[in-house]
């Protein structure tokens, strides 16, 4: 299987061992990964900020680095998400169609594609999941609170697969961050005080670790447990698959 | 152009194309027994239910909880020995001053507690809302599961005002705490008839 | 005194208190909660939603057809039925029906609509007095503010402060904040009220083009206690208020108080067909905008809405960010899609102030799509040119790294244009990143850097 692996720009960029840890991951389930060396970004800070007129030389340059692959996988629901909705192309839309359809956030495709059943990684600490609102609410990954539905939850049925983990309860199961792309800065005040509840409903709970699938929503906390002082720290959920 | 036809023509021009009126399907109650599931959603929504054989059960009920009531009114058969009877030619302001109001319902729904009333039965609108205490005569075998079933049944109804009442008048609006006798009634007390 | 400003700003001043914004956090997210609880009692929660939305695209799409209907039942009823297609038009007819009577004072229940066409401020310039009768509203009408919520008009007044306000304006003992003998002492206040007003005025919150009829859902009685006392009744309705027959409020009804307050029911759901003897009915059909924003084939949804504000309640912005941050009649998610077809230039901050995080779709009692309508009224706003230029050519200029790979690699690679553009990444207090965040920190080499050094 010929997966081309898509990195969000800040994960590049600030948090390569996010990336790392999916490839090599991946690698390990036997997948055989490409990284198409002049991706850059989906364009989604972009359209979120309402110039999704503007993304067109995202979307172009997007369609051209990744539609030979059989599977697109990413680190990340949210820019994943924004492919699958918004990814268009007027002179390619065949293709763009194609993608959109092929593109997976990592962890449904280790349970959906890959059927993962058993992961050789060991995180022996107390760990509170953070579901980020664009892989939960957008992509389904997880069932979400407001429905009258059937729980289930893909990235918690992989950590429940790792060794030692304690994982802990939360008093809103999936309540936004407020990291919200340019919300996080368009909006200061509200998106800050997101993020310091989420924080103490994970710390009020014992948490030691915030876990999510999100390194944008985690990069938002981060920032503020490290203004806090905090000895909690956030981990990529493919950090702690990877892990030993 | 009027306003009228500026709107509807508007409208008109703006509307989608048409979509079919969807078919509500039979949904079968998430409960057992209708009398029981109306008791204790009654309950809930602060309305006290009492089940009983006897119309002089009704009337003993009322003395035991209404000791005080100076006003009864009511044009209930079953309790006309202890209410005044009134007439549709009323002046509602008149009736300020009524402790209860005692009405059959002749329809109730279990999942929701409410009683249907309507001023056929009434002939004084204000009345249910501006007496301090209200209490309703059901039979039990008038009580729907759902508001589905409820308005199966009157569907074609004809009336002018008619109300589903479910409990006192309440509001929570300062800081979310319950308080009963926002407007209206005070109470509501239910007496459902199994005979 | 109400502050001026669009929702940054505004917002920023609520949280200013933090207790206090924990406490309306925490006051909305406990309605929230009562919400799925009772949801979680009705297996056919879903497909509830799912007919109820289907009902409502029939309404759409046949609303000429169903209003014509409605006007010719509630006349042959004995309704008077009015058309005001903006809301100058609305005041007037309303201030006419109060002139033929020669009545200077009403009582009202609550309806947005009426603070939507900011009746109250028009008919009191006329020399009419207007009596809030919910007990929310009353309390707001009292502090000169507008409601900051549609289902909970008081929800940002905490008890001691509603104590000092009824201390001022109906003489109760200083240092009371008993919710109960609040209400109680509100409750005799209005009865007064009541017992005088020759004029109701109720909103209206379902229409049945079948019938004639209308429905009012209130839980304090207060709409019809105004209205059964008073020689002239006045209903305002908004267009979208139709449905097609008296059964389908089996749907909605489920739905309505489950949504807004976690109730199985209001207390009180009134079907008002036919003025009693010797009263006067009018109904007055309001327009203001709904048959343009019917027009817009992307937020014609937005039209579905039941106002029961579960939207508001799951909002983890709204909790933050109080009512007024919105500075629109109707606030919240809902308000943030429909506040834009009033006026772009005014509102054009609204669908801005959200994560889209979806929570709002999922609660909506007829699924509208509320977080996507937002994404799309951006789209909208930037594209009329009602977002300031600056963020266009920034926006521009991350486009065009971002679409070049050789010069996102340099851009990378100096760290410097990530620090400046995306967006967060200086450190001095005009960041508004770094004002209550760290940064990430750079790592040595970007994962595109070991990627590339590892092929070789």
């Amino acid at each position: 299987m010929r997966a081309g692996l898509f990195i969000p720009c800040y994960i590049d960029q600030f948090y390569p061992q996010v990336a790392i840890a999916t490839l090599q991951l991946l690698e390990k389930l036997g997948v055989e990964v490409v990284y198409p060396t002049n991706q850059t970004c989906c364009g989604q800070p972009m359209a979120n900020s309402g110039f999704e007129y503007l993304a067109k030389g995202c979307n172009e340059l997007f369609i051209k680095n990744f539609a030979e692959f059989e599977y697109i996988v990413c680190p990340s629901g949210s820019c994943t998400l924004h492919i699958k909705d918004h990814l268009h192309d007027e002179k390619n839309e065949h293709a763009a169609k194609d993608i959109r359809n092929k593109i997976y956030e990592l962890t449904e495709f280790l349970t959906d594609i890959l059927k993962v059943e058993k992961i050789n990684a060991s995180f022996p600490h107390k760990v509170g999941m953070h579901q980020s609102c664009h892989g939960q609410r957008g992509l389904k990954l997880s069932q979400m609170s407001e429905l009258v539905a059937a729980p289930f939850s893909k990235p918690l049925q992989l950590l429940k697969m790792v060794n030692g983990m304690e994982l802990i309860g939360l008093s809103r199961a999936d309540e936004c961050c407020g990291f919200g792309g340019t919300f996080c800065v368009s909006e200061e005040a509200v998106s800050v005080k997101m993020g310091k509840d989420r924080i103490a409903d994970h710390i009020a709970h014992g948490a030691e670790f915030i876990v999510g699938a999100d390194m944008s929503c985690l990069m938002h906390l981060e920032g503020i447990l490290k203004r806090q002082r905090s000895n909690v720290k956030v981990k990529h959920i493919a950090e702690i698959l990877n892990g030993e | 152009m009027s306003s009228r036809e500026k709107i509807l023509s508007t409208i008109k021009n703006n509307q989608p194309e048409f979509a079919e009126v969807p078919e509500i399907k039979k949904f079968a109650p998430f409960f057992n027994d209708a009398c029981e599931k109306f008791v204790e959603v009654f309950k809930s929504v602060g309305g006290k239910p009492f089940v009983v054989k006897t119309q002089e059960e009704i009337i003993l009920l009322i003395h035991e909880h209404f000791p005080d009531a100076k006003r009864i009114v009511s044009s209930c058969k079953e309790i006309s020995s202890i209410a005044d009877d009134y007439t549709i030619t009323d002046d509602p302001h008149s009736f300020e001053n009524v402790d209860l109001f005692v009405i059959e319902s002749k329809l109730a729904v279990a999942e929701n507690g409410a009683v249907w009333i309507n001023d056929n039965d009434i002939m004084i609108r204000a009345l249910p809302f501006i007496a301090a205490h209200l209490a309703v005569i059901i039979h039990k075998q008038n009580i729907a599961a759902t508001m589905h079933d409820a308005y199966n049944k009157i569907a074609d109804m004809e009336y002018g005002f008619a109300t589903f009442i479910s409990g006192p008048s309440k509001t929570a609006d300062i800081e979310q705490a319950l308080v009963l006798g926002a407007h209206g009634p005070k109470t509501m007390t239910a007496f459902i008839l199994n005979d | 005194m109400e502050r001026t400003g669009h929702h940054p700003q505004l917002a920023e001043h609520f949280n200013r208190d933090e207790p206090r914004v924990n406490w309306h956090d925490e006051t909305l997210w406990f309605i929230r909660s009562k919400r799925d609880k009772i949801a979680n009692t009705i297996p056919e929660w879903e497909e509830l939603r799912e007919i109820a939305s289907q009902l409502k695209n029939n309404v759409l799409s046949n609303l000429s057809e169903y209003l014509i209907a409605f006007e010719k039942n509630a006349t042959r009823n004995g309704v008077n039925v009015h058309w005001a297609a903006d809301a100058k038009e609305h005041n007037e007819i309303v201030h006419s029906i109060l002139q033929k009577h020669g009545v200077t004072k009403m009582v009202k229940s609550k309806s947005m609509l009426t603070e939507e066409c900011h009746m109250n401020e028009y008919l009191e310039a006329h020399g009419v007095e207007v009596i809030d009768s919910d007990l929310g509203e009353s309390i707001v009408q009292l502090a000169k503010e507008p409601p900051s919520h549609i289902v909970l008009p008081c929800i940002h007044w905490k008890k001691e402060e509603i104590g000092e306000l009824f201390q001022k304006h109906l003489g109760t003992p200083a240092g009371n904040a008993d919710p109960q003998f609040l209400t109680n002492a509100a409750r005799l206040h209005l009865r007064e009220k009541f017992l005088t007003r020759k004029v109701a005025l109720t909103g209206v919150n379902f229409a049945i083009a079948e019938t004639g009829e209308f429905v009012v859902c209130t839980n304090e009685g207060n709409a019809d206690m105004g209205v059964h006392l008073a020689d002239v009744h006045i209903a305002s309705m908004g267009i979208e208020k139709i449905i097609p027959q008296r059964k389908h409020l089996g749907v909605f009804l489920r739905l309505l108080a489950r949504s807004a307050t976690g109730q199985p029911v209001t207390a009180y759901s009134s079907h008002f067909k036919k003025p009693r003897i010797g009263q006067e009915m009018h109904i007055v059909i309001v327009d203001n905008g709904r048959s343009r924003q019917l027009g817009r084939k992307e937020f014609r949804n937005s039209l579905k809405c039941i106002r029961c504000a579960a939207c508001f309640n799951t909002c983890p912005v709204y909790r933050r960010s109080g009512g007024h941050s919105y500075h629109t009649a109707i606030a919240g998610p809902i308000g943030s899609i429909l506040a834009p077809n009033l006026d772009m230039k005014q509102y054009a901050d609204l669908p801005f102030a959200s994560t889209l995080c979806g929570s709002c779709s999922n609660v909506c009692p007829v699924k509208i799509d509320i977080h996507d309508q937002l994404y799309k009224w951006r789209q909208v706003l930037v594209k009329e040119g009602y977002v300031p230029a600056a963020k266009k050519v920034a926006m521009k200029g991350m486009n065009n790294i971002l679409s070049k790979p050789s010069l996102y690699r340099t851009a990378g690679k100096t760290g410097r244009w990530f620090l400046n553009h995306l967006p967060f990444f200086v450190k001095n207090k005009f960041n508004p990143w770094y004002k209550q965040r760290e940064m990430p920190e750079a790592p040595k080499q970007s994962f595109g850097e070991w990627y590339r050094k590892r092929k070789v």
